[in-house]
């Protein structure tokens, strides 16, 4: 049965200096005030994880909690570039990013291998791309069947997955809907993981398309209601177009950034 | 009516999908010429974005590829995992819609960096679903504005297979899609020569000359035998086109 913890009590629990930590969330439902109490409780030399690091990952890189990032689309939706992971990576500020790159099919199914308890992955993938060059983590094998050649990525299995969900019950049961993306996959492949919720209720009602993650599958689980802004809940919120617009100018200028995060994320805390 | 490049780009974009087809459709233009061509000529044709919608339908251009609008009028939501998996990687998608920083001769796109890999002049946002889109579809249209930076001789980085470094790389790796049938732009369509699968001058925008595309394209640009010019847009295309971007 998960725990219900408070946020601040389950980063603090559950990240660790070092680890390997996937904050998952496809546009949709993504654990942003997750990933400000990790910049809060100045976790550092994270291997970060995520298919499409957005602007809290640029907030993540840009406070200097990560030493490394795993992904497959880097950019802020619709806006434009994200301007901290570029300036980690031309000009190793506020410390040197490590890169490791996939396509999207790919690392669904690192995830995938992962929840599968399976060392790797095959796919017909990265045919004929420079990406298998740059880095140890994508590998061509031969089909035992058929003699075809094929795509090969290791499992992903984070020391911590953290996703974020419509609602939950007392007992750790957690359920989400719409687009679900690779939450299932990124929790079941992890070795602790953390639900934020928008609710906690006393039952679980069906909802069509929606999935359920059992709570003796799931570490813990925090009630923060809003934790995916400025992306959305499905039910509960709309996507906050606006915000991710604002963050581009702020992302550009270190001092910016710098006040944001002492106003926004540091001031945040006491408050 | 007047409009613009970009419009008339979008428009010649959505003609080119068949009524009753399935599309991968990425974000920006792709998305605007797939859910015009479904307001206008091909009411039947199958949204899918990578976020796992199948058979949205939209009634504004989606701001993301997670907009929620997608789910909300998709058929079917399927996770991540599934939609790469089940869905484009056995050939099941028509047409994959896809853009870029840069193109080149051969087809190739990249999306991932300016100038050399570990030094990069400009990082760019990366890979997302386009590498698999690019082998997997059974053909790919891109839409791009047509500029020499944009269309290079040789890509800084291949993203996306189109035709391979040579030209003939994708015959030897064999993937299931055709590549890069149809590439258009602010001042006209290439399409690969049969043979050398170069990427050759085939239509042009209504108003615009040889040699703008020419001066365009950072290769030496080969024409067709015979060059049509494209229909400016209709004023249901038009209107139709603005509604939807309006709308969102």
């Amino acid at each position: 049965m998960a725990m219900l913890l408070r946020l601040d009590e389950a980063i603090a629990e559950l990240v660790g200096d070092g680890d390997v930590v996937a904050l998952e969330g496809f546009t949709h439902l993504i654990p942003v005030a997750a990933g400000h109490e990790i910049i809060r409780a100045r976790r550092r030399d994270l291997t970060l994880c995520r298919m499409t690091p957005d602007i809290v990952y640029d907030q993540l890189i840009g406070a200097g909690c990560a030493r490394k990032l795993v992904f497959s689309w880097g950019g802020n939706p619709g806006v434009g570039s994200l301007h901290r992971f570029r300036d980690a990576v031309q000009h190793d500020w506020p410390v040197p990013l490590e890169i490791e790159e996939h396509s999207h099919a790919g690392m669904a199914n690192r995830y995938v291998a992962g929840a599968s308890g399976l060392p790797f992955a095959v796919l017909r993938g990265y045919l004929g791309t420079d990406l298998p060059a740059q880095t140890p983590n994508i590998k061509t094998i031969e089909c035992p069947f058929t003699g075809e050649r094929l795509a090969a990525v290791p499992a992903l299995n984070p020391d911590v997955g953290i996703v974020h969900a419509q609602r939950a019950d007392r007992a750790g049961n957690v359920q989400l809907w719409g687009i679900t993306g690779v939450q299932k996959e990124t929790v079941l492949a992890s070795a602790r993981s953390l639900v934020t919720v928008e609710e906690i209720v006393d039952e679980l009602e069906p909802v069509p398309g929606a999935i359920v993650l059992p709570g003796w599958a799931v570490t813990a689980v925090a009630h923060v209601p809003g934790g995916s802004h400025p992306s959305y809940a499905q039910g509960y919120s709309e996507r906050d177009n606006t915000a991710y617009q604002q963050w581009d100018p702020i992302g550009r200028d270190r001092e910016r950034f710098t006040e944001w995060l002492r106003a926004s994320v540091f001031e945040e805390a006491g408050a | 009516m007047s409009y613009t490049t970009d419009e008339m780009m979008t428009v010649a974009a959505a003609r080119a999908l068949r009524d009753g087809s399935a599309c991968f459709v990425g974000i920006g233009q792709p998305s605007a010429a797939a859910n015009l061509a479904r307001r206008t000529h091909a009411p039947d044709l199958v949204l899918v974005y990578e976020s796992g919608t199948l058979g949205a339908k939209p009634d504004r251009l989606p701001l993301s590829i997670g907009d929620g609008i997608l789910a909300e009028t998709a058929d079917a939501v399927v996770s991540v995992p599934e939609i790469f998996n089940y869905w484009l990687q056995p050939g099941r998608i028509d047409v994959g819609f896809l853009g870029g920083a840069q193109i080149d001769r051969f087809g190739n796109i990249n999306t991932t960096v300016i100038g050399g890999y570990a030094e990069p002049k400009v990082r760019l946002p990366g890979a997302g679903g386009a590498p698999e889109i690019a082998t997997s579809c059974r053909e790919v249209f891109v839409v791009m504005r047509h500029n020499p930076r944009a269309f290079v001789a040789a890509v800084d980085f291949v993203t996306s297979l189109g035709y391979g470094r040579d030209g003939e790389q994708r015959d030897a790796l064999r993937p299931l899609g055709k590549g890069p049938t149809r590439v258009m732009t602010d001042l006209g369509v290439l399409e690969p020569d049969p043979d050398t699968h170069e990427l050759t001058l085939t239509a042009l925008n209504p108003g615009v000359e040889v040699e703008q595309v020419r001066a365009a394209t950072g290769w030496e640009l080969r024409l067709a035998e015979e060059i049509t010019v494209q229909d400016p847009p209709t004023e249901t295309e038009l209107s139709t086109l603005r509604a939807l971007k309006e709308a969102s």
